[in-house]
């Protein structure tokens, strides 16, 4: 299927952006999905502590981390949240700061539009942001940036083992339109599984 | 206000809450130092009530038992993550919220007049803390909502 937008910007085909942080992430780190991401990561790994927070609030996805974040400090909190989530939750960035959950790394899908809503733009779609220098000015120790795969997959785990807070700005293509219909596993489920995960 | 800040830091330290996520207001700020300064949980500060109901999400999945503190306006502007949080996930979070001119029976705020249809529509069950005597309500509500595990709210008149 053809995962190009009129809206869209060019970016790192989201399957192979995911892929390089799944080879990355340790075997006893939290990665939290939202929307799109919640989507295709079921796709490309299957791990114990996973969490697909959808359905979901929007902009959810980095205060639920947190929480995670904060219960569990022996642990590293990954959050995948895309821009439109962000959008909503700006401030999210500031209260990340403000808990002091050095555990927690976002990273960033910037598609430049609402995915699962079939494209649209977002209200930033033809401005241009600058999210690295958001994170940055709310404080986080390490932002970085990233707009192709070869980079991507040369600085992931340099970027994983650096000084947290992280976060992670990626641009990325929409999701495949087939990968959207990923039936995911119930949310009792993997409430079940994952607090036994983590020893809850 | 119906408490003060260290009797309502006791009333949270004998439930044996862990984190209060919250955005204050006049009434509730009052109870800032001593909550900041409560050895027995901590007090976390979020930009908007509704990043408040999926940290608390988050807090109990690994393995804390927070609540959430705002305001009546917090509530309504929180409505979203509310739902996602306790009838999506079924988490049962707690929340004291302060009902906003809840002691001024001339007040035309809407704050006031929508708390509780409002509370109702979400199909919430809450307790009404109006007056002195209620006060050992809070503890008895929300220690009966822990203990029951499902969510509750404290509707507490400012």
């Amino acid at each position: 299927m053809d995962s190009s937008n009129s809206n869209s910007q060019a970016g790192m085909p989201l399957r192979s952006a995911l892929s390089v942080l799944a080879n990355a992430r340790q075997a006893e780190d939290v990665v939290i999905t939202n929307q799109g991401s919640s989507r295709v990561w079921p796709l490309i790994a299957q791990h114990p502590l996973d969490f697909h927070l959808n359905p979901s609030t929007m902009g959810g996805a980095i205060p639920f981390g947190v929480g995670i974040a904060l219960a569990q400090p022996q642990r590293e909190v990954i959050v995948l949240t895309g821009d439109g989530s962000l959008l909503m939750s700006m401030g999210s960035l500031v209260t990340v700061m403000a808990a002091g959950c050095n555990n927690l790394t976002i990273v960033l899908l910037d598609n430049n539009i609402y995915d699962v809503t079939g494209g649209q733009k977002t209200a930033a779609s033809d401005l241009k942001n600058d999210y690295h220098g958001l994170a940055r000015s709310v404080g986080f120790p390490t932002v970085d940036s990233f707009n192709d795969l070869a980079g991507w997959t040369e600085g992931v785990t340099r970027f994983l083992q650096s000084q947290g807070p992280r976060f992670a700005w990626l641009q990325v293509d929409p999701a495949l339109a087939d990968d959207m219909k990923t039936i995911q596993e119930p949310m009792d489920e993997q409430l079940s599984r994952i607090g036994h995960e983590l020893g809850c | 206000m119906l408490f003060s800040g260290e009797e309502i830091v006791s009333v949270l330290t004998d439930l044996g809450i862990t984190h209060v996520v919250w955005i204050p207001d006049t009434s509730l700020g009052l109870w800032e130092s001593a909550l900041e300064e409560s050895p027995g949980f901590d007090l976390l500060r979020v930009c908007r009530e509704g990043e408040a109901w999926p940290l608390a999400a988050g807090l109990m999945v690994g393995g804390k038992t927070p609540i959430l503190m705002m305001q009546t306006t917090g509530l309504f502007e929180s409505g979203d993550a509310l739902r996602n949080i306790v009838f999506d996930l079924k988490l049962p979070v707690i929340a004291i919220i302060g009902a906003r001119n809840w002691m001024n029976p001339d007040s035309q705020d809407t704050a006031k007049t929508f708390a509780e249809p409002i509370l109702q529509a979400w199909g919430l069950e809450y307790q009404i803390v109006e007056d002195p005597s209620d006060k050992p309500k809070v503890a008895e509500w929300l220690g009966r909502c822990l203990k029951m595990n499902k969510p509750g709210i404290v509707l507490l008149a400012e």
